[in-house]
């Protein structure tokens, strides 16, 4: 399946892929009108760094996912033929378990509805915001063998 | 490691910012950390906003775009970014020099008759180099006559600001050949403005040319003013002893704190804390006594001409607020962070904010008029005495260090204690860099980073350059970092100066490091680079001079101006961080390398200070062979820890 990866080494941390995640997750879809709804659209990506490397980080849609497992009111689910692993938000109960079990970080809280939200893959959209309003090309969507691919070509250089 | 020996090297602020951390109270440190990664764009100055085609960002790894929405590359972005930096850099610092050039108006007509004209010897030196005729003249009279002229300088449309011309002849002439001697201090400030709008000025070099002349404007013109006209008011700073660090607070008095950068204010207040009336108020209240203390800058000028304790420097002035001791922060401009308000909110304490340039919501303001100066002050000083009722005992924690030191070497003083009061001259600093027995001369200076370990780089670099035998002028906050280490003391010498150093300070009595001031007060290491240069033997122009700069944890847009005023006045000046301008290979060539062959200063970028230490040295060994001075007398010395 084809999901979102980030090249590290191009990562700036201009978190322009979290603000593109909210403003898709908005009712308005533009950025301005975005900041007016209440509550604010939240983002599902996340930039973070460690040791002076920066990342976005995306739901890897795991083959064996840990939040699955770890989730108790079956929200959280694999979709058979796609194999994402979507979020059902009738169903979430905001327990967190499906955070702590999440090995990339890549879930966050939604304080105000009191459940939890991930990256589904802008169902509202042929591509993907992130990708879209990377600056710099470090996001990068295809599959696993596509990505092995670029890396590759990487370490040759 | 604990976090907080992470954070500063100071054992004052590890106290309170451990405190802190167990009152989950947030500092600057946890907000740079809530704030990291930072964004990459921003760090390279390589976006830019400056119109609605925009915001353009240029791909720093090249597969994206490359040419913003006008057809801007990589290089006029990056240059206009720091040119808008420069500028703003140049206003502040001019700004302060205007409100007392006005302030010195005022009393001259009068108007502000609680301050009076201290020091009538620079007011007609002053007057001399506006070439207004002194004699037979009551002082008001000149002192009108040099503030009006100085505010001409602010507004000057053509000609050249009358202070450039203080400099070396042979600067000044290079000025004048590259286009860059700066004609109105405003002017300049507001060219910077124009030519950054969207299609103007699209030359890198002829940018940063622009730059250079609006940081002369400053340097040479509205902090040089700024120093001289508050030494004809409060009277040029002569060495005065002080106390520095967080245990200047003390538990049994009314503690005052005043922050920010003009004195014009804070002078009064240091009057307004000795008023019998507000005294026996305060001992009514169950205080001993009013304790005033500074802050950054403002702590500079008070501890310069009065000797009034330094509670530290800008990254403790949230520490400050954390003792739970402080009645009264009283803050004026500049440097002040807007987190006070928060960080005051969980103690007794006040802030007051006294300049309508400078107001935070929510805060008492209570505004600074020149015609009542004493009266604000006193006002101000009375809310501190009524707070101290509320102080909670139990929530208060002063940490005990307290440091010694020495401050007020002001350019003109300089003379007299190297020569004596008949005799004042500069020789025996030049022949004492001549033979050898100095190295040289470095100016370090700047501010306080959450990004370098507070303290920590100022620190180091200064020890080791006086360990090589190099003489250290400071100002800002980067002297009351080394004050707090004890290198401001006279002993300091005996432990931590090279032998030739060491020799020259049991001479003549002085520390290793200078406090020459505030940051407006680098005006001063202009004029005492100048007066080396005059005195002869060391070359005819200050790009001559066997000197450095260093800014080593810089944050302050005002830090790039200083930068540029000195790199333009021919000094080599290294800074860290980086200023944001490694987008552009061009533009960081230039102002790294290539300004050398145009003004002869340039800059470097390093982060570790002993590496800091290297290249400056390096530099004014080189500037020691050009001038074909003898070896260097001692090898440095090496300081056990």
């Amino acid at each position: 399946m084809k999901k979102i990866f980030c090249d590290i080494t191009k990562c700036v941390g201009c978190k322009g892929c979290e603000i593109a995640c909210a403003v898709e997750h908005s009712k308005a879809k533009g950025l301005s009108a975005a900041l007016k709804e209440r509550p604010l659209p939240k983002r599902r990506v996340k930039v973070s760094s460690s040791d002076k490397k920066i990342l976005s980080i995306h739901c890897q849609h795991c083959a064996d996912a840990p939040c699955i497992l770890a989730c108790m009111s079956g929200a959280l689910s694999k979709e058979k033929e796609s194999g994402k692993t979507v979020h059902d938000k009738d169903r979430c109960v905001g327990c967190w378990m499906c955070i702590m079990a999440c090995p990339f970080g890549a879930i966050v809280r939604n304080i105000e509805d009191h459940i939890a939200v991930k990256c589904d893959l802008c169902p509202d959209r042929e591509d993907f915001a992130c990708v879209r309003a990377c600056p710099t090309g470090a996001l990068f969507v295809g599959t696993e063998e596509e990505f092995k691919k670029i890396l590759k070509k990487k370490t040759h250089v | 490691m604990k976090e907080e020996s992470k954070r500063s090297i100071d054992k004052a602020s590890q106290q309170m910012i451990d405190k802190a951390a167990k009152e989950k109270v947030k500092l600057s440190w946890d907000r740079l950390e809530d704030m990291e990664p930072q964004c990459g764009f921003g760090q390279l100055g390589i976006c830019c906003r400056n119109c609605t085609m925009g915001p353009c960002r240029i791909d720093p790894f090249g597969e994206g775009p490359q040419k913003a929405v006008c057809g801007a590359d990589v290089d006029t972005i990056v240059a206009r970014n720091l040119l808008r930096h420069i500028a703003v850099g140049a206003a502040a610092h001019s700004d302060h020099g205007r409100d007392v050039a006005h302030t010195l108006l005022l009393a001259s007509e009068g108007k502000a008759h609680d301050y009076e004209i201290k020091d009538v010897e620079k007011l007609k030196k002053i007057a001399g180099y506006y070439e207004i005729k002194t004699d037979g003249k009551k002082k008001e009279e000149l002192a009108r006559e040099v503030a009006e002229a100085s505010l001409a300088d602010f507004g000057r449309q053509e000609g050249e600001i009358k202070f450039a011309n203080r400099a070396p002849a042979k600067r000044v002439e290079l000025w004048r050949k590259l286009g860059i001697m700066p004609r109105g201090i405003d002017r300049e400030i507001v060219e910077c403005l124009h030519r950054t709008h969207m299609g103007v000025d699209n030359d890198y070099k002829n940018i940063l040319l622009h730059g250079l002349r609006t940081s002369l404007g400053d340097g040479w013109g509205g902090s040089m003013i700024a120093t001289e006209l508050q030494d004809i008011f409060f009277a040029t700073p002569e060495p005065i002893r002080g106390k520095v660090n967080l245990g200047v607070l003390k538990e049994d008095l009314v503690n005052i704190v005043v922050h920010g950068h003009e004195p014009i204010l804070s002078e009064m207040a240091v009057k307004a804390s000795q008023d019998p009336e507000l005294l026996e108020m305060a001992k009514k209240s169950g205080a001993k006594g009013i304790n005033l203390v500074g802050m950054c800058c403002t702590a500079n000028e008070i501890l310069m001409r009065h000797g009034v304790p330094v509670a530290g420097n800008f990254l403790q002035q949230e520490l400050a607020i954390m003792t739970g001791a402080v009645e009264v922060m009283m803050v004026d401009v500049q440097c002040i962070m807007p987190a006070l308000k928060d960080i005051a909110s969980c103690f007794h304490t006040q802030i007051i904010t006294t300049s309508p340039k400078a107001k935070f919501p929510g805060v008492t303001h209570i505004e600074f008029k020149e015609e009542k100066a004493y009266e604000v002050a006193k006002s101000i000083i009375k809310m501190a005495v009524d707070n101290f009722k509320k102080r909670k005992k139990e929530r208060v924690d002063i940490p005990k260090e307290e440091m010694d030191l020495v401050a007020g070497f002001s350019a003109e003083v300089i003379h007299h204690i190297l020569g004596g009061r008949f005799r004042a001259t500069y020789r025996p600093l030049n022949d004492a860099i001549i033979s050898g027995r100095l190295r040289g001369v470095a100016g370090v200076v700047g501010c306080n980073n959450p990004h370098v370990k507070h303290d920590w780089a100022h620190l180091e670099l200064v020890k080791e350059l006086i360990r090589s035998d190099v003489l250290v002028l400071q100002t800002g906050c980067s002297a009351i970092a080394c004050a707090k280490a004890g290198l401001m003391k006279p002993e300091a010498g005996f432990k931590y100066a090279g032998y030739g150093l060491r020799e020259i300070c049991e001479a003549v009595g002085i520390p290793p490091v200078l406090h020459l001031g505030s940051c407006v007060d680098n005006s001063r290491i202009l004029i005492a680079a100048t007066e080396i240069i005059k005195e002869g033997g060391l070359g005819d122009d200050l790009s001559c001079l066997p000197a450095a700069g260093a800014a080593p944890e810089w944050m302050s847009e005002k830090a790039i101006t200083i930068g540029m005023y000195f790199v333009a006045s021919g000094v080599f000046t290294v800074f860290n961080p980086p200023q944001p301008i490694l987008g552009s290979k061009n533009v960081s060539d230039l102002v790294c390398s290539k300004l050398k062959d145009l003004v002869g200063g340039y800059f470097a970028f390093e982060s570790n200070p002993k590496k800091m230490a290297k290249l400056m040295i390096n530099h004014i060994d080189k500037k020691r062979k050009e001038l074909n001075l003898k070896p260097v007398m001692y090898k440095p010395i090496i300081v056990k820890t």
